[in-house]
Formats: structure tokens, C-alpha cells, sequence
């Protein structure tokens, strides 16, 4: 039984992570009909902002907690100016071209960007500091649910009930909807879609951070590929879901961390990927807009 | 109000709009009629820079807004419901309107507002947590004239408001337009098909054929023209 919840919670612990990268992906689809390929990129540079952060600042001698907050504001403010910039540079220009071209674009960008940090940090495995130390509550329960997993889920909890009542009941959220569902009308009530696309890029980069940090100071180490391994399962995350849609982004996630964690624990971890490919083969053939996405239908 | 000076627009290599002027008055309901695909939607959408415009110019109260961005243009006060209605279907009646109220900045008036559009259609007030999509096409026209009205136009741009609605919806969204124009001095520029019905609330009209105005002229007089009897009202 303490199996099953450790395996549980590793679990939900993987679906968060992806969950806050999943939600780039899927809100970046729903505004603007792209795949950003180059979203796990911006997770990458999270991680590698808050660890160039945490440690000097830990050189520095700052409190753990300071560190934490300080790193993981530097890597929501650095990933979200990246975010920004790349729609700016590599997609706006293609706004009204042909649909693969700013796919292209950000196949692109996603190459450049790896090999941008490669070259600026190293090819190297970096020991990423263990920003979050062991909580003395957790001590009975340690063995199943370690303290950064509790902190992981707390954490993404908070950040999607913030994001809700951001999209549900804000003006901009409101207006974020309104362009996802129709774009010339958008327009047409004064809605500055421009804006409203920067500011997604804005959001999703910021999740895509703070996943990045959090991430990367559970496994403790990162280098410059992680990005595409961890963008790659998201945006399978988001596909399962329904892309498009944010509920479903989160649903797909922990089903998908879910399915990794009991397929790793119960049959083999070789098998990881393919059970996590597998189910989304299957919901692509038995459901192909997704658990909760809708089917595409043509009103004439 | 609004004046249109040789415009030119279209799409991709085709031109739609070929070189047309027009001018609306403060306070008058003029109306544009024409065939399908004459090029009334592209003018209506060029006018609210959703297509933009190739050559000419247009002025509004003298000053050119063929080259602002489209909320620029609605913050002047040119508000468009668009053929087809474009009701947002997943936000709620509600929110459909707060939508139309974007770009104000003073929520009490709002407010006032929509009490207004509410008392002008009291089925929207019963539905207003409905998604807009479970609308049907009558109430749908009703809100998108709403959403509209939520923006305090001065410019009403309606494009095509009897299409695919029962005669009795008809009749009373004309008279609705009617209505706003008398109440709140909105000035209204009508698009089409329904040329019959569209003279009959009109001051003035313009016939476009083929991305160009052929006739112009007051409401009564192109009701009486022959040309017109035949190819547009089929008497």
C-alpha cells in the first residue's frame, strides 16, 4: 500500500510539472493556432535562470527561503522576457502567413535556443542546488512523499487557482477567451489582440518557469536538452487533454504523470515512454480532440 | 461623419472593393445594397480596418482612420456587428456584453448601459449566464446589436441583420434599429441583401454592383427607380 502512494504521488508530482508547461502549449494553441515548439526551450532557460540565481545567491549567503523566491522570480521575469521576445521575433512576422511556416519558425527557434545555452553554459550535467530542504513534519512520511513533491503540488495548485480566476472572472482573461473563440470579433470590440497574444506568451512562459525551477531542483541536475524531453511530454499532455483547452491541459498532465509513474513502478522504468506514447496513441485513435477538447465542427 | 473617398481593398490578388465613395451624415440611417458578393461586407470591414485599406482614403468627422489599427477605430466610436453575428459561444450572454464594453472606462455608465440594452431585449437579461452559443439566431442578433450598443457608438455599422431570421425577428430588429437611431442620435450604416426592407428604414442608399457604387440616391427615390424595382426588390 505505501507502494501505491509513493507511486501516486511521484505521480501527481510529474503531472504538476507538466501541467505548468502543458498550459503554455495549450493557451498558445488556443490563441493563436500554434504549436510552440520552442516552449520547452523557455522551461529550459527557467531552470537555468534560477540555477545561475540560486547559486550566487547562495555564495552570497542568503536564507533558503529568500533564495527560493528571489531564483524563482529571476526565472519567471528572464523565461517570460524570452517568451515575449520570440513571439515578437518569430511569429508575429508570420501571422498571416501559411500555417507551417511559424511551425518552422519555432522548430527553429526551439534549435536555436538549446544550442544558444549550450554554448553560453555548458553540454554538461549541472548539479542543480536542493533549493527546498526536508520539512521536520514531513519526517513520519518521508519515505513515501518527500518534501519537495509536497512543495511541487502546493505550489501548482496555488499558480492554477490563480490562473482560473484570472481567465474566468479578470477583464484581460475575459478578453484572452474572447480572441481564442473569435478573433475578428475580438478585433472588431476593440480588443487589442496584439496584446492579448503577448501577454499569453507572458503567462505561459511564466508557468513554464516556475516549473523549470521546481523541477530541477527535485531531480537536481539540468543541462540544455532538458527542455525538449520535458516539452515534448507536455505537449503529449496537452494533445491528450484536448488542446486548447485548460482544464483538459491539466487533466492530460496527470493522467499522463500518473500513467509514467505506475507503469515506471509497476512493470519496468524502461517502459516509461512507451506507456505515456501508447496512451496517447489510443486517445488520439478513440478520441482524437482530446479527453475534454471538442470536436471541431464546421457551422455553415 | 463618415466619408469614404475612393477606396480600394480586397483580398490576396482580389480586389472586392474597387474605388467607392460614400458619405453618412450625423444622425441618418443610410443603407448599401447589392448582390452577393458585390463587396458590401469588405467595405464595412475595410471601414473598421479589419481589411485593410489599399488607396483612398477615410475620414471620420474629417480626420483619416484608413491606416489605425481596428481598436483604435472602435475607440472612435465606429462600432461593427458583423455579418454572421460572431457572437463569442463560449462566453456567457454576459460576458458577451462586457466584451462590447471593452474599451470603456467608466463603469458606471456602463452600468447604465446595460440596463438599457436589457430593457431593449428582456430575453438577453434572462439568459444572461447562458453561453452565447446555445443562442438562437434571433436572440444571437439581439446580442451582437447589444454587444454593439455596449460600446456607445456613435457609428453603427450592421451588416446584414435580417440574414437567416423569421419575418416576425425581422420586424422587430428593424424596428430596434429604428429605435436607436431615434433615441440615442446613433448614426447607422446598413448593409443588405433585403434591399426591399433596408430602403424602407433607410434616409438614403447606395447600390454597389461589382466592388462599385452604380446609384445613389434618397431612400424614396431609389425605391421608385426602375433598374432598381427589377434587379433588387424583383417587382
Amino acid at each position: 500500500m505505501d507502494y501505491f502512494i509513493e507511486l501516486l504521488f511521484s505521480g501527481l508530482t510529474r503531472g504538476s510539472i507538466y501541467a505548468l508547461i502543458a498550459l503554455g502549449y495549450t493557451m498558445v494553441y488556443g490563441i493563436i493556432g500554434l504549436i510552440n515548439f520552442a516552449h520547452g526551450e523557455i522551461y529550459m532557460i527557467g531552470a537555468f535562470t534560477a540555477f545561475i540565481v540560486a547559486t550566487i545567491l547562495s555564495i552570497l549567503g542568503f536564507p533558503a527561503l529568500a533564495i527560493i523566491v528571489l531564483a524563482g522570480l529571476a526565472a519567471v521575469v528572464w523565461s517570460a522576457s524570452y517568451g515575449y521576445t520570440i513571439e515578437k521575433i518569430a511569429y508575429k512576422p508570420l501571422r498571416h502567413a501559411p500555417r507551417l511556416s511559424p511551425l518552422i519558425s519555432a522548430i527553429g527557434m526551439s534549435m536555436f535556443l538549446q544550442n544558444y545555452v549550450l554554448l553560453a553554459q555548458t553540454s554538461d550535467f549541472l548539479p542543480f542546488p536542493q533549493l527546498i530542504s526536508d520539512f521536520n513534519f514531513m519526517e513520519p512520511v518521508a519515505h513515501i512523499v518527500g518534501s519537495t513533491d509536497l512543495v511541487i503540488l502546493v505550489t501548482t495548485t496555488v499558480v492554477m487557482i490563480c490562473l482560473t480566476i484570472l481567465i474566468k472572472y479578470t477583464k484581460i482573461g475575459k478578453a484572452m477567451r474572447a480572441t481564442s473563440q473569435d478573433r475578428m470579433m475580438a478585433m472588431l470590440v476593440g480588443i487589442n489582440v496584439n496584446r492579448i497574444i503577448s501577454v499569453t506568451f507572458i503567462i505561459g512562459s511564466s508557468l513554464a518557469a516556475i516549473g523549470g525551477m521546481l523541477i530541477a531542483s527535485h531531480i537536481g541536475q539540468i543541462n540544455f536538452y532538458i527542455g525538449f524531453i520535458a516539452g515534448i511530454k507536455a505537449f503529449t499532455a496537452a494533445v491528450l487533454g484536448g488542446i486548447g483547452s485548460i482544464p483538459g491541459a491539466v487533466l492530460g498532465s496527470v493522467v499522463l504523470g500518473l500513467t509514467e509513474s505506475f507503469a515506471t513502478g509497476y512493470v519496468s522504468s524502461d517502459y516509461e515512454d512507451v506507456f505515456a506514447f501508447s496512451l496517447l496513441v489510443l486517445i488520439l485513435i478513440f478520441k482524437p480532440s482530446g479527453i475534454l477538447g471538442k470536436a471541431d465542427t464546421q457551422k455553415v | 461623419m463618415l466619408k469614404l473617398e475612393k477606396v480600394q481593398s480586397g483580398y490576396g490578388n482580389i480586389l472586392a472593393v474597387k474605388g467607392i465613395s460614400l458619405e453618412v451624415n450625423d444622425g441618418e440611417i443610410i443603407t448599401l445594397i447589392g448582390a452577393n458578393g458585390a463587396g458590401k461586407s469588405t467595405t464595412l470591414l475595410t471601414i473598421s480596418g479589419i481589411v485593410p485599406c489599399r488607396s483612398g482614403r477615410i475620414l471620420l468627422k474629417g480626420e483619416e482612420i484608413q491606416s489605425l489599427e481596428s481598436d483604435a477605430i472602435v475607440k472612435k466610436g465606429v462600432v461593427q456587428v458583423p455579418e454572421g453575428r460572431h457572437i463569442f459561444p463560449q462566453l456567457s450572454v454576459q460576458e458577451n456584453l462586457d466584451m462590447g464594453a471593452f474599451m470603456r472606462t467608466d463603469p458606471r455608465k456602463v452600468k447604465d448601459d446595460l440596463d438599457y440594452v436589457y430593457s431593449l431585449f428582456p430575453i438577453l437579461k434572462e439568459r444572461r449566464h447562458q453561453d452565447g452559443g446555445t443562442l438562437s439566431g434571433g436572440e444571437q442578433q439581439m446580442l451582437a446589436m447589444s454587444r454593439a450598443l455596449m460600446a456607445r457608438p456613435q457609428l453603427l455599422l450592421l451588416d446584414e441583420p435580417s440574414m437567416g431570421l423569421a419575418p416576425l425577428i425581422i420586424k422587430q430588429i428593424f424596428e430596434i434599429i429604428q429605435k436607436i437611431n431615434q433615441e440615442s442620435n446613433t448614426t447607422i450604416f446598413l448593409v443588405e441583401q433585403n434591399a426591399n426592407l433596408a430602403l424602407q428604414v433607410a434616409n438614403r442608399g447606395y447600390v454597389l454592383e461589382n466592388g462599385k457604387i452604380t446609384i445613389s440616391g434618397s431612400a424614396k427615390s431609389l425605391l421608385e427607380n426602375q433598374d432598381i424595382r427589377k434587379a433588387y426588390l424583383g417587382l
